[in-house]
């Protein structure tokens, strides 16, 4: 049934925190989601000319990297892509087959591949670009949040998490209970400003984005020597190479 | 978004079909068209031929084609699945219609009008399927489905009119009026329309889809991958806007200014009937190129994380 559920009491709201402020580009998240899920759940990813001209492939999560704003306030951002798991989901409730369903029990929007028949209407209804088309399988896919491996009792009960978060170096990604309100995301959430990502559609994303910090010094400080600071050393340098 | 050819085709046939269903229900019920069993199978048998064609069509553009039946199940909510159920449903009266007339009986106005119905509200679905989807700015637009509904209503006319020519000059001279009422409006949604979507604006910008515009404009500064994707192959196709100024001018010359100066023509009486023919040709082929345009024109919000405009 494509129609979105009706979450059942006490039901999760599984999701990602992503930190802006600590994502270091490093696109680990991408390639660990890119190996865990080629022979997963969604299996296979596939790749089309991998080793040759103009490479084309299914991938979960995809890095960007923007400049945001200008000069000495400017900032570099990583920023990871992939399924935000929305509240309103467009994607489930535009499917004609119900292959694109949403699970009442925790949020998770799943792609039944069974029954896909590759219309492709729900990744034209994603404001997010989470969905890739299989042309191989002639199915949709996308991030099944490792549904796989978050409920695999054959895993160190550690490891029961998205690929994309445990490979994280830098601890940028974060998973957990939205509708827990003591759960790290939504702490996290809480403390940092965690946001939607396009507020002005209303899908009520799941995922949200912590904003990089301010910087903790003004980065447009001038040379010491220019204002008439620092030591005593400097200043008389300063004197002594105004000559 | 990427004009698929099979979808081009898909929306434009099956519009011309069910306009001519819809005007052989309306106005065979209104008693305004020939009643012979000649015009019956040869009207009716285009229409059906050109809806069932564009329905077709439409499957090309599925990674399973075989699985077309499951699309049937989810009209609660998917106006997909809606167009699919309403097509099908359709076809019942309009087999039921046809068969009768072609068994020698008139026509059955009940049938006739319940196919009209059904007609109309197929075309509405194919409309809604597009104008629903809030990333698509120049398609999330109410004229979208006025647009769907006046140009199947045109196209149909125009088809039916040229049929009706070999038929009943004065019957096809009353279908070249009403060609040319529905033209006339058409042109004039479609120019609302190309106004609205060019003096508007996405809603949607870099910074909201990043959630960085606290810190300023937002720029790409490296994409994640250095060839294109589905979704930029899918979501992020370009016309350039010269030739997109260009192809809307033939557009507008081949759909409507063409074909609306010979209708002008047939209904002053100054140029045979015969012409009509003509006339339904050069409106279908602006008519594709005018969906072409609808698809090749619309731009989503995925492109913004890729530092474009939607």
């Amino acid at each position: 049934m494509t129609s979105l559920p009706t979450p059942a009491q006490g039901a999760k709201k599984l999701g990602l925190v992503i930190d802006l402020d600590t994502c270091v580009g490093c696109h680990a998240c991408a390639v660990n989601c890119k190996e865990w899920n080629a022979s997963g759940h969604s299996a296979p990813l596939t790749d089309s000319n991998a080793y040759q001209a103009d490479p084309h492939g299914v991938w979960f999560n995809r890095v960007h990297t923007y400049e945001a704003g200008e000069g000495d306030c400017s900032r570099t951002v990583h920023f990871p892509r992939s399924c935000l798991h929305c509240e309103d989901a467009p994607c489930v409730t535009v499917c004609p087959t119900g292959a694109s369903y949403k699970r009442a029990e925790d949020g998770i929007v799943l792609v039944n591949a069974e029954a896909c028949i590759g219309c492709q209407l729900c990744a034209w209804a994603c404001a997010y670009g989470a969905r890739e088309f299989d042309v191989d399988d002639g199915v949709m896919k996308k991030c099944t949040l490792c549904i796989d491996r978050i409920y695999n009792e054959n895993l160190e009960e550690a490891d029961r998490v998205p690929a994309c978060v445990s490979t994280c170096p830098a601890s940028a990604r974060h998973f957990g209970d939205f509708n827990d309100p003591a759960s790290k995301v939504s702490q996290l959430v809480l403390e940092r400003g965690g946001y939607d990502l396009l507020p002005e559609l209303g899908y009520k994303p799941t995922n949200k984005y912590l904003p990089p910090r301010k910087p903790a010094v003004a980065k447009t400080a001038t040379p010491a020597a220019e204002t008439g600071g620092g030591s005593s050393l400097l200043r008389w340098l300063d004197r002594a190479l105004s000559r | 978004m990427k004009p698929a050819g099979s979808i081009v085709f898909f929306t434009t046939a099956s519009g011309a079909g069910y306009g001519m269903l819809f005007w052989l229900g309306v106005l065979g019920a209104l008693g305004m068209l020939p009643e012979t069993i000649g015009f019956g199978l040869i009207a009716l048998g285009l229409a059906t031929a050109l809806f069932t064609a564009g329905l077709l069509s439409s499957t090309a553009h599925l990674g399973h084609p075989e699985r077309a039946w499951r699309a049937l199940s989810q009209w609660r909510s998917s106006w997909l699945s809606r167009e699919g159920v309403a097509a099908l449903l359709t076809y019942v009266p309009v087999l039921v219609f046809g068969l009768l007339w072609l068994l020698g009986s008139r026509p059955v106005a009940l049938l006739g009008l319940l196919g009209a119905v059904g007609a109309a509200i197929t075309v509405y679905c194919t409309a809604m399927i597009y104008a629903s989807l809030k990333p698509i700015r120049q398609w999330n637009h109410g004229l979208v489905p006025a647009f769907y509904l006046i140009a199947a209503g045109f196209s149909g006319a125009l088809c039916l009119a040229a049929v009706t020519a070999f038929f009943d000059v004065t019957a096809a001279g009353r279908l070249a009026v009403l060609a040319l009422a529905l033209g006339a409006g058409g042109i004039a949604v479609k120019l609302a329309y190309w106004q609205a979507i060019d003096g508007s604006v996405s809603a949607s910008t870099p910074e909201s889809a990043t959630g960085l515009g606290s810190i300023g404009k937002v720029r790409s500064f490296e994409a994640p991958h250095t060839e294109e994707n589905y979704l930029l192959k899918e979501m992020g196709f370009r016309i350039a806007r010269k030739h997109a100024a260009k192809l809307r001018v033939y557009a507008a010359l081949l759909g409507f200014g063409v074909p609306l100066a010979m209708l002008v023509g047939v209904a002053a009486g100054a140029v045979p009937v015969a012409v009509l023919i003509l006339a339904a040709a050069c409106g279908l082929l602006g008519m594709l190129l005018e969906r072409w345009l609808f698809f090749a024109e619309a731009t989503h919000t995925v492109v913004l994380f890729y530092g474009r405009q939607a």
